[in-house]
C-alpha cells in the first residue's frame, strides 16, 4: 500500500483570444520555472536575432509546427510540461480563435483547471465569455482569469477590480465552478506569473504558479460511484503455470468510485450480481483500487462478460437506455443535420447511433439557448437527442466525466466529428431480474 | 483502508499508459510494439507486462536495424525479448536497400532517413494496424501536438493539419485497410518521469547510458563514439573521455555526454538539474528548426 503521494499531476489549459498573451505566459511560465533548457533558448535566440530584431518571443516556445510560425498563429493543441518541486503540470496550449472551439474543447476535456486570459486593455469580450462557458460545459472544476497586459493600464487596481466585477456578473448563469480565482499578470514581463509583482502592492492573492501549485485537487475524481467500464477480457491462452489455467480477469479504467475484494458487485447489462474475488492493480494484487487506476477484476463467479459491460455498485446504479440527450461540440465541416448515423464511442462500448433531433443550438457568448435550429456547423455547441442501438450504461457528465462522455464517429472516413457531454438520466437503470444471483 | 485515495504523478501516467494499451490489443487486430532496447521503449515494454499480466504481451516487437546501431543495444534488445518470452521481428535498412525498397542518395552515409522506407515495408508484410511506440510529446516541438493516436493514410504520412481531436480518454482507433496508427502511450511522460519509472521498476538498461570510457571524436559540436563505421578522420580531434548517452540513436548521430552518472539516482540527479533538452545530443534533430516535423510527415517513428 503507498503512502501519500508526494508529487501529483495538474492539467490546465490557456485559453485568449488571437493577441492575449497566452504562448507568451507559458513561454512566461516554463522559462521563469527554468524548464527551458539552453538549446531551446539558444534556438529562440537565433529565431531573434533573425526575425525579431534581437528580442527574444517567448511565445515562439509554444509554436510548434512550420504553418504556425509562418502565419503567425497557433493552430492546434499543443501539449508542454513542466515540474516545480511541488508539482508536475501538463498544460494544453489551445487557440482562442472564435473558429477554433473544437480545439478548445479537446484541451479542455482533461483538464482540471482552466487559465483564461484576458486582456487588461479591452477587459470582458465576447471571447472571454467563450472560454468561461466552454470550461463550465466541459466541467472543468478550477477557473483562473488572469487580467494580463496590466503594464499597459498602469497597473490600475480600479481596472481590475472593474474586470473582475463583470466576469463576477455572469459567473453565477454557468453555475460550474469550485474554485475562481483573479490574477493581476504581465506575462511579458512576468509579474504575478511566478514571482510577486512589486507593482500590484494592492493585490494579496497569489501568484499564477503559487495557485497552480496548491490548488486542491484531490477531490476532482468520482471516488463516491463505483464504475467500472470492462475494456478487455484477459484469459492467458496455455498458461504456463497451471494455476492460471482457469484465470479469467476482466481490466479496465476505474471510471467512478473504490472496489474492495469481497464488494458485491452487479455488471451492466446483464444484471448479474457476483462478488470481487481478487484486485491486480499495477502495484501488485491489492485489497481495493480507485478511480482512475487501470485495474484487473477476478470475480467470484464465471459469467459471461465481454468488452463494454459495466461493472457498478448494486446500490448506485447508473443510467441505461437507448435514447439520451446530450450537449455536443459539433468538430466537422460537414454539418450535422438530424437523421445522420454515427458510431458512438462510449467508456469501452461502441454503438451505432442515430442523432433523431437536434433541441437547441447555444449560442456560448450570451449562454442562450436558440431553440430548434436545422443544423448544427463546425465549432457549434448544442443539444441533441441520440438514439443508441445498444443502451448506454451512463451517468450525467457533471457528475463522472468519464462515464458521461462520447464521441460521435463519421462511418467510412473514420472522422471524430463530435464530441459529447451526457444529461444525467432520468431514472437508474431498471433491471429485469433485481434478484438474479447464480 | 488506505488514508489517501490519490495517485501519484508515476502512477497516474503508469494507469493511462496501461489503458492506452489495452485500448490497442482490444481494438486492433494486427498490432506490435516498437522496441529498440532504448529506455523509453523499455518503459514501454514493462507497461505492456503490467497491462497484460498475468497473459503475455498479445502483440510482437518490431525494430528496424539500421545498421549503425550500437551492439549493446540490440544485444540488449534480443535478451530482453528472449526474457518475456515475445516474439521479437528485425527488419534491416541493409536488407531493404538490397531490396530496392530504400535507396541511398549519392554520398548519403546516415540511415535515419532509410528508416522510414524499411518501417513502412515492416508494416505492409505484416499488415500492422497499429504500432505502438515510445515517443514523448516533451521530447520535441512537432511531437507535443501529436495524439496518443495517431493516424497514418496508406503511404503512412502524418498529416499534422488534419489529426483528429482527441478527447477525454476515449480514443477513436478506427482505420481502413492499408492505414494504420501510431499509438504513443508515453504521450505525458517527460525524461524525467522515464528515469524515475525506471528506478521505482528496478528495470534494467542497457550499460551505455552509464558512465563509461570511451574513445570519441568531437565533431560539428559534439563527441561521437569512434567506431568501424565512424572511424575519425585525418586531423579530427580524438579522446578517450568517461561519457554516456543520454537518448540512442544511430552510432554516426548519438552524442556522448561526458558525465560520472553511473547509477539511476546519479542519472536522475543530472536530468534534473539539466540545462539542455536530451535531443539537443543528437546530430539528426538539429539539422534544422523544422527537422522532425519533415521526418514525421514522411512516416517516421
Amino acid at each position: 500500500m503507498t503512502t501519500t503521494p508526494s508529487i501529483e499531476i495538474l492539467r490546465f489549459n490557456t485559453c485568449g483570444s488571437v493577441d492575449d498573451g497566452k504562448s507568451t505566459l507559458i513561454g512566461r511560465l516554463l522559462y521563469d520555472s527554468k524548464s527551458l533548457m539552453e538549446d531551446q533558448l539558444e534556438a529562440l535566440q537565433r529565431s531573434a536575432d533573425l526575425t525579431g530584431g534581437g528580442q527574444i518571443n517567448l511565445a515562439n516556445i509554444t509554436d510548434g509546427l512550420r504553418a504556425e510560425r509562418e502565419q503567425g498563429i497557433t493552430i492546434d493543441v499543443a501539449y508542454r510540461y513542466f515540474a516545480t518541486p511541488r508539482r508536475r503540470f501538463i498544460v494544453a496550449d489551445t487557440p482562442g480563435h472564435v473558429q477554433y472551439t473544437r480545439n478548445m474543447v479537446t484541451g479542455a476535456s482533461t483538464a482540471n483547471l482552466s487559465v483564461v486570459l484576458v486582456d487588461a486593455r479591452q477587459g470582458v469580450t465576447e471571447q472571454t465569455r467563450r472560454h468561461a462557458c466552454i470550461a463550465a460545459l466541459l466541467g472543468i472544476p478550477h477557473i483562473v482569469f488572469a487580467v494580463n497586459k496590466m503594464d499597459l493600464v498602469d497597473w490600475s487596481e480600479a481596472r481590475f477590480l472593474e474586470i473582475r466585477a463583470e466576469i463576477e456578473a455572469f459567473l453565477p448563469k454557468l453555475d460550474a465552478f469550485r474554485d475562481v480565482k483573479f490574477i493581476p499578470i504581465s506575462a511579458l514581463h512576468g509579474d504575478n506569473v511566478v514571482d510577486p509583482s512589486r507593482n500590484t502592492p494592492w493585490y494579496e492573492g497569489p501568484t499564477l504558479l503559487r495557485h497552480l501549485e496548491t490548488v486542491h485537487i484531490a477531490s476532482d475524481w468520482n471516488l463516491t460511484q463505483l464504475r467500472f467500464p470492462v475494456q478487455w477480457i484477459n484469459r492467458p491462452h496455455r498458461p504456463t503455470d497451471p494455476k492460471l489455467h482457469d484465470f479469467r480477469g476482466f481490466s479496465g479504467q476505474l471510471a467512478g468510485g473504490i472496489v474492495r475484494v469481497g464488494q458485491q458487485v452487479l455488471v451492466l447489462p446483464s444484471g448479474w450480481k457476483t462478488t470481487v474475488r481478487e484486485i491486480w492493480t499495477p502495484e501488485g494484487i491489492e485489497p481495493e483500487a480507485f478511480c482512475p487506476q487501470s485495474i484487473t477484476l477476478v470475480l467470484e463467479h464465471d459469467l459471461d462478460i465481454s468488452r463494454g459491460d459495466m461493472i457498478v455498485d448494486p446500490d448506485q446504479l447508473p443510467g441505461m437506455n437507448t435514447d439520451v440527450l446530450a450537449r455536443i461540440c459539433w468538430m466537422h465541416t460537414k454539418p450535422l443535420v438530424p437523421g445522420r448515423k454515427f458510431l458512438l464511442k462510449h467508456t469501452t462500448q461502441t454503438v451505432q447511433a442515430v442523432v433523431s433531433s437536434i433541441e437547441h443550438r447555444l449560442d456560448i457568448a450570451t449562454f442562450e439557448p436558440q431553440p430548434a435550429p436545422a443544423e448544427l456547423q463546425l465549432n457549434d455547441i448544442g443539444e441533441v437527442r441520440i438514439r443508441t442501438s445498444r443502451a448506454l450504461i451512463y451517468d450525467g457528465y457533471h457528475t463522472n466525466r468519464m462515464t458521461g462522455s462520447f464521441i460521435l464517429i463519421e462511418p467510412g472516413t473514420n472522422a471524430t466529428v463530435a464530441a459529447g457531454m451526457l444529461r444525467p438520466p432520468l431514472e437508474p437503470a431498471k433491471l429485469e431480474y433485481t434478484d438474479f444471483v447464480i | 483502508m488506505r488514508s489517501s485515495y490519490q495517485l501519484d504523478h508515476l502512477q497516474y501516467l503508469e494507469s493511462e499508459a496501461i489503458h492506452v494499451l489495452r485500448e490497442v490489443a482490444a481494438e486492433f487486430e494486427r498490432p506490435c510494439i516498437l522496441f529498440s532496447g532504448g529506455k523509453d521503449s523499455i518503459c514501454l515494454l514493462r507497461l505492456a507486462e503490467k497491462a497484460f499480466r498475468p497473459s503475455p504481451i498479445p502483440m510482437p516487437l518490431l525494430n528496424i536495424d539500421t545498421g549503425h546501431h550500437f551492439p549493446e543495444l540490440n544485444e540488449f534488445r534480443d535478451r530482453r525479448a528472449r526474457e518475456l518470452g515475445a516474439r521479437l521481428i528485425v527488419r534491416k535498412v541493409e536488407d531493404a536497400i538490397a531490396k530496392g525498397i530504400a535507396t541511398p542518395a549519392p554520398g548519403e552515409i546516415s540511415r535515419n532517413r532509410l528508416q522510414i522506407p524499411t518501417l513502412l515495408a515492416a508494416i505492409e508484410e505484416f499488415q500492422f494496424d497499429a504500432c505502438v511506440g515510445g515517443a514523448r510529446r516533451d521530447e520535441e516541438k512537432a511531437r507535443a501536438k501529436e495524439r496518443f493516436f495517431s493516424f497514418r493514410d496508406a503511404f503512412g504520412q502524418w498529416d499534422p493539419r488534419n489529426q483528429r481531436p482527441e478527447v477525454w480518454n476515449l480514443y477513436n482507433t478506427r482505420v481502413n485497410p492499408g492505414e494504420h496508427m501510431r499509438v504513443f502511450p508515453l504521450s505525458n511522460w517527460t525524461e524525467l518521469d522515464v528515469w524515475e519509472y525506471i528506478r521505482k521498476e528496478k528495470l534494467e538498461v542497457p550499460g551505455i547510458y552509464f558512465s563509461h570510457n570511451r574513445l570519441c571524436v568531437r565533431r560539428q559540436g559534439q563527441w561521437l563514439a569512434v567506431n568501424d563505421i565512424l572511424p575519425p578522420r585525418p586531423g579530427e580531434e580524438v579522446r578517450e573521455l568517461r561519457v554516456r548517452v543520454r537518448t540512442i540513436g544511430d552510432i554516426i548521430s548519438t552524442g556522448m555526454i561526458e558525465s560520472p552518472a553511473d547509477s539511476i539516482d546519479d542519472i536522475i540527479a543530472e536530468v534534473a538539474a539539466a540545462r539542455v533538452t536530451e535531443r539537443g545530443a543528437r546530430a539528426d534533430d538539429r539539422t534544422g528548426e523544422a527537422a522532425m516535423e519533415d521526418r514525421k510527415r514522411l512516416g517516421y517513428f
